[in-house]
């Protein structure tokens, strides 16, 4: 019951005017970064540290919390809108987000993600109450050889993520691999594929730079392409009783919310997976579970509901090590350490004991930006479903500026502009023959993480391949990925023995 | 020959703007103002040491206005700080960026030297501190001292005692190295991409032992999860009273990770005076004092040829180092 | 289609080729002792892309897919022309950034974009090309502080950063 005194005291700050107000502001400012292709909670997180110091240090943390929160949505809002996701953790929304969206059921899709998003953030945020300190001992028992173990467990949930032409999946992922090894190699010190030697390599290629110039450029060339230049999306006009409906029909999809919210909060709180994986392997297991997968990827609410859900509770999650560890499980959290440490307060497994107002005080500021994110994306649903009503010739050019002026935020680098016009007329051309262009980019980000983790466990083991099962924790998570590989290539083959039985019943029958 | 000339005259315009900036100290930095926002290049990524160090360098300068246009972190860690020192490069002449860097300054271009960097050829502006290392193992093993250190290493045998650090060629494999050296022992050296990741491990027990910052173990070392056999330098430090340096030992082995802020190749004088003014403000401030002594950062301010000088002579010895590493020829 | 699966498939597989060649310039065996060289996931990952490229061509060869069955033109005059003012738009005003940055090329290419190919009203274009600037200056370079290349008009923005910043 201490706990709940802790998150009762948490919850008076959160909401004492000051904090409120900020609150409110940081969700709709990361909304807004979040929305934007390129641009992320990082982005809002570390420019605005320094206006945090015009604000005592419970309300500056309130602040990073709620813009966080708000730029996950945010992200939620480009995969569905426009089909860019804003952040590798929303590269899973855009499988059923999108194809909801261009069936004039957009409203419905930013309903369920923002639900989701508010059940995962919940959920975990409960969790984290309950099981902060077991969980942070169980995350340093993580070290090289069960990433690569949960690495190739993310991988196994791609299977259910191509399309049928097998040998253009496994080309989409490993050329993602093989993108994603560019720039310096830190285990030999040594640069890999500088391509003609420019410079831009250096840094390797961003997943923000394929993914923009798979997702916009490429598929609105595609959609020009297809539509012949002129694009009608049939939305419904938004009413209350549309949303309220959206809303009652979640019931269904309570499971799903509750299943893939654990399973990204014990994701995120691995060090290094971080959320992408979670909303990835959410996805897969819903789909798996589904009693109809076949309508995965053309606008099932649950495909939009898993990962959304997933990925906020894998933020929420990715602050456990960062806590406790000092070891932020993604950038934005890594932005968040900084900041913690120029307020004077030392992550590590005493910060719980020493800043225990400060710890409490994130907790129930993620609660109650949580709520808020909620509240401002279901009021401004509207304004969303209005900006996708406008005209494509309109509409098109905006998010071409959008995506070359986001692709040169991050890294603000005209290098990697380039590259994204080159991915995007690449992806567009590849798009026409269906090659599946989902794994490539997931790839490109699980990639480095997966070669990364290998090579230190081979170094540290001598070259003993047989380590990953012979520790429990990363065998666990093979035999796992093995089942996961297995088991739909059975399933299929016994769909397709069935349908050949089936016709030749029927052909017997004529 | 070029690259000394600009050196020469880099120099020769360093003396001036630091003697201009003795005599006259308003009156020089009120000369010159930056016009737009400053790009405060990182050579290094989100998060890292580096990274951190330099936000908290604008946060002081942020909250006591000690600049009229803001400082913007720009993070260029590709390639080991390479993308960050060619981009210095390009921007020759340019009073608007300025670089905070690592030892990564010096083993960066001479790793590629296809590069066509030359740290001699930047403009100084200021030293602001110099971090330690320190030999570390996980509280839960037998070693107390350096000696059963190397008993263990050597009963162990080099390919079972594992030695968690930065990317190869970086400092804690440099360092590794030099410990190697002194003491005639092996270890498997596992990269990991941070320092922070690494020390994560040592507690984990998924490696046996770093060479980490004192930052980065600090957390878990006051939690009594880690312990410090000695350090990489000549005399004590604060932090860490009881625990002996390599020199009183009976080994020579010292060394530091510098932490300055450079502008690119011929700065304008004026320019490089108004940094040294900001930064000679972040030096003295309260906040940068406070950090520096709780982290155990040595606050060695050095500035203008003194600077370039002492870039030299390091990056010297760290051919010298990686040489002897067979990393470069 | 048909012949555009072979020769996509062709390229791709050069493409892979060109990879293996750049990533052979480290090991790509395996170390005893330390596990697989610098090199070596690219290569044998773009080997597996090699691969793959010669099964996308034998299933054409053979017609499983349904691409390798279709009789539509892979591109037709219509969609080239839509590609090319698209993505020639898109790459001029990329390449206009360098020049003139960011706050000139945009309403440039909004004028053409929305202006001539989507026959909008002069009111609707110019409001667009005059309002989005703005709005990107406030939001990146004032509130964001990233600043955006702006080429040769450079020097005009110092009033607005003393005013701002």
């Amino acid at each position: 019951m201490e706990l709940l005194g802790h998150l009762a005291d948490g919850f008076a700050t959160a909401f004492e005017p000051l904090n409120l107000a900020l609150v409110m502001i940081g969700c709709l400012v990361g909304l807004f970064v979040g929305a934007m292709p390129g641009l992320g909670s990082v982005n809002g997180v570390a420019i605005l540290l320094p206006v945090t110091f015009f604000v005592p240090p419970t309300g500056a943390v309130i602040f990073l919390a709620a813009i966080y929160y708000g730029a996950m949505y945010g992200g939620a809002i480009s995969s569905i809108m426009l089909g860019i996701p804003g952040a590798s953790t929303a590269v899973a929304t855009t499988f059923d987000g999108r194809p909801l969206a261009i069936k004039g059921e957009a409203d419905r899709a930013l309903v369920a993600a923002a639900v989701a998003s508010f059940a995962g953030g919940t959920i975990s945020v409960v969790l984290f109450t309950l099981f902060a300190p077991p969980l942070a001992d169980f995350a340093l028992k993580f070290g090289p050889p069960e990433e690569f173990a949960l690495m190739m467990l993310a991988f196994a949930t791609f299977i259910g993520l191509g399309g049928d032409d097998i040998p253009k999946t496994m080309f989409s992922i490993l050329v993602g691999l093989v993108l994603s090894t560019v720039g310096l190699d830190i285990i030999s010190g040594n640069p890999r594929l500088i391509f003609f030697d420019l410079p831009g390599f250096y840094k390797g290629i961003s997943f923000l730079v394929l993914a923009i110039g798979i997702y916009g450029i490429g598929e609105m060339l595609w959609t020009i392409d297809s539509s012949r230049g002129d694009v009608k999306i049939a939305q419904h006009n938004v009413t209350f009783q549309r949303i309220m409906d959206s809303l009652r029909a979640l019931k269904r999809s309570i499971r799903t919310m509750v299943l893939s919210s654990g399973l990204g909060y014990f994701v995120g709180i691995l060090p290094a997976a971080g959320a992408t994986p979670g909303s990835l392997m959410a996805y897969g297991m819903t789909k798996s579970m589904s009693k109809n997968p076949e309508n995965f990827g053309k606008g099932e609410v649950n495909g939009v509901v898993a990962p959304e859900a997933a990925n906020n509770a894998a933020s929420t999650g990715s602050m456990l090590p960062m806590l406790t560890l000092g070891i932020p499980g993604s950038p934005t959290t890594a932005i968040l350490l900084g900041g913690m440490i120029i307020w004077g307060l030392e992550p590590g497994p005493l910060l719980f004991i020493e800043a225990e107002e400060f710890v409490w005080g994130l907790i129930s500021s993620l609660y109650a930006a949580n709520l808020f994110t909620l509240l401002i994306n279901l009021a401004f649903i509207p304004v969303f479903i209005w900006v996708l009503k406008m005209p494509f010739t309109i509409l098109a050019p905006i998010i071409f500026v959008l995506c070359v002026v986001g692709g040169y935020a991050p890294s603000t680098n005209m290098h990697d502009v380039w590259l994204i016009l080159i991915f995007g007329a690449a992806g567009y051309l590849l798009r026409k023959l269906n090659y599946p262009m989902a794994p490539a980019v997931l790839a490109i980000v699980l990639g480095p993480l997966a070669e990364k983790s290998f090579r230190q466990t081979m170094i540290g083991e001598q070259g003993n391949v047989l380590v990953f099962f012979e520790r429990p924790l990363s065998a666990i998570f093979m035999v796992l990925a093995v089942a996961l590989f297995v088991y739909p290539l059975y399933l299929g083959r016994k769909r397709k023995k069935q349908r050949a039985a089936e016709a030749a019943a029927t052909e017997d029958g004529a | 020959m070029i690259a000394l000339s600009r050196r020469s005259l880099a120099l020769g315009l360093a003396v001036g703007a630091g003697i201009g900036l003795l005599s006259l100290p308003q009156a020089a930095q009120a000369a010159w103002k930056p016009k737009k926002p400053v790009e405060f290049v990182i050579m290094a990524g989100q998060g890292g040491g580096a990274d951190r160090l330099a936000r908290l360098i604008q946060s002081i300068i942020e909250k006591n206005d000690f600049s009229n246009q803001p400082f913007i972190p720009i993070n260029k860690g590709g390639g080991s700080g390479a993308e960050a020192l060619r981009y210095m490069v390009d921007k020759a002449g340019d009073p608007h960026v300025i670089m905070a860097t690592l030892n990564s300054l010096y083993t960066t271009p001479l790793r590629n030297p296809d590069m066509g960097v030359d740290i001699t050829t930047f403009t100084p502006i200021a030293r602001l501190a110099e971090d330690t290392f320190v030999l570390w193992v996980n509280a839960e093993s037998d070693i107390k001292s350096v000696d059963d250190y190397v008993k263990a290493v050597k009963a162990e045998g080099p390919s079972n005692w594992k030695m968690g650090g930065t990317g190869t060629g970086q400092e804690d494999s440099l360092v590794t190295a030099m410990l190697e050296k002194a003491y005639g022992i092996e270890h498997t050296y596992v990269p990991f991409k941070g320092g922070g990741t690494v020390a994560k491990n040592l507690v984990g027990n998924h490696i046996n032992s770093t060479v980490n910052n004192p930052s980065e173990q600090l957390g878990f070392y006051e939690a009594g999860k880690s312990r410090p056999l000695a350090a990489f330098l000549p005399e004590r430090l604060d932090v860490f009273k009881d625990v002996p340096t390599f020199k009183e030992l009976g080994q020579d082995l010292v060394y530091y990770m510098q932490r300055s802020v450079v502008g690119p190749p011929e700065m304008p004088a004026e320019a490089q005076a108004f940094y040294e003014g900001v930064f000679q403000k972040v030096h003295e401030s309260a906040e940068w004092k406070e950090y520096t002594s709780k982290k155990a950062l040595f606050r060695s301010w050095l500035t203008g040829d003194e600077l370039m000088s002492y870039f030299s002579e390091e990056r010297d010895k760290h051919a010298e180092l990686l040489k002897a590493m067979g990393e470069i020829q | 289609m048909r012949r555009a699966e072979y020769v996509v498939a062709g390229v791709l597989a050069i493409f892979s080729l060109y990879l293996m060649v750049k990533s052979a310039e480290l090991p790509i065996g395996w170390e005893p002792g330390k596990g697989p060289g610098g090199g070596a996931f690219p290569f044998w990952l773009s080997l597996g892309m090699l691969i793959c490229c010669a099964v996308i061509a034998w299933r054409n060869y053979r017609r499983v897919t349904p691409e390798s069955r279709s009789d539509q033109p892979f591109m037709d005059a219509v969609s080239l022309k839509l590609f090319v003012i698209a993505g020639g738009s898109l790459a001029v005003m990329v390449g206009l950034i360098h020049v003139i940055g960011v706050y000139l090329a945009i309403p440039l290419f909004f004028i053409f974009y929305i202006g001539f190919i989507g026959r909008h009203g002069w009111r609707t274009t110019m409001a667009l090309a005059l309002i989005t600037p703005v709005v990107t200056f406030f939001f990146f370079e004032i509130g964001l502080k990233i600043l955006l290349p702006k080429g040769v008009t450079e020097e005009w923005f110092y009033p607005l950063y003393a005013i701002f910043l």
